[in-house]
């Protein structure tokens, strides 16, 4: 079994109206110190094991529905777990 | 003519779409749940607003692969009139069918109101009963109605005239160029955000929208039947 946390979050190019609200916020609270807020997704995905790649399945799941990739970028983590 | 409504779980202006193209135009039309694996026999594709399945994910981003949708693709690809407006554009543009996505409003609000635009280009199959440079007013109803593309997509919708409708005097969400609604390359798939539907009889605060569909009419008629 594999424990696999995917991250997306919008390019960088791209504005992010939620982030800039929440840095908004930080600043009133006087954390001046924060330069910038992106606000992404966290997927958590259990998959078992199969003949298939697991980077070769993770990368086309987020290709084709977890990221839309014209205005977000993803990344991810494969951590295999052991069975008890 | 006879139009197919696609129905998702959450579409919530099917009705009024029905209503627009059945009561208002006279046309046949049939509402079609999402799990159906055929639109033959219909000539027009509409896609209405709505929440389809809760916008989980993304706008649009789980409809994209329900199983008409590839009935829609192939509609699309034989040149058939195909409409989405709101999250029924949303949904064309997560299934590829036209460029570029959404990104929340501006704002971050979800905006409910009617909205002035402008006609940017009448020579579409969509918009042959307005004139260029028309304003009309429509509602608009979203939260991610934010249109993005990148540059080298900006100046392709540009230069095919694919921008037909944009926002006039006040750009409520944000969205590149103002951009309130492009067609395809092809210029038969149209997506909105703003609802024509919602604007087909002037007790409804304005019958703007009735030309749009009168227009697909039109030119299904024109190249369809005999004698028109």
């Amino acid at each position: 079994m594999y424990k696999v946390k995917v991250y997306v979050t919008l390019r960088e190019s791209v504005l992010d109206p939620q982030g800039a609200a929440v840095m908004n916020s930080l600043h009133s609270m006087s954390y001046q110190e924060v330069q910038d807020v992106r606000i992404g997704k966290f997927l958590e995905l259990s998959i078992e094991k199969s003949d298939r790649d697991i980077d070769f399945l993770v990368k086309e799941m987020c290709e084709k529905l977890l990221a839309n990739t014209v205005i977000e970028d993803y990344r991810y983590e494969v951590e295999e777990v052991v069975a008890l | 003519m006879k139009f197919a409504v696609i129905v998702f779980p959450g579409s919530n202006c099917d009705v009024d779409m029905f209503h627009a193209v059945k009561d208002e135009l006279s046309a046949e039309a049939e509402y079609v749940w999402h799990t159906e694996g055929s639109l033959d026999g219909y000539d027009g594709i509409l896609l209405p607003g709505g929440f389809s399945y809760g916008d989980y994910l993304r706008s649009g981003a789980i409809a994209r692969f329900s199983n008409v949708m590839n009935e829609v693709i192939k509609a699309a690809e034989e040149g058939k009139p195909v409409l989405g407006v709101c999250n029924g554009f949303q949904i064309l543009l997560e299934a590829g069918l036209l460029p570029g996505a959404m990104r929340r409003n501006k704002d971050l609000k979800f905006m409910c109101r009617t909205v002035q635009l402008k006609v940017e280009n009448a020579r579409t199959l969509f918009t042959s009963r307005y004139t260029e440079g028309e304003i009309i007013d429509i509602p608009i109803a979203h939260g991610e109605g934010n249109y993005y593309c990148d540059e080298e997509t900006l100046e392709m919708l540009k230069e095919n005239k694919q921008i037909v409708f944009t926002y006039h005097n006040e750009n409520p969400n944000g969205s590149l160029a103002d951009i309130a609604g492009i067609t395809n390359e092809r210029g038969n798939v149209l997506g909105m955000m703003p609802h024509p539907e919602r604007a087909v009889d002037t007790l409804l605060g304005s019958a703007d929208g009735l030309r749009l569909f009168q227009s697909i009419v039109k030119n299904w008629r024109e190249s369809h039947v005999v004698n028109a």
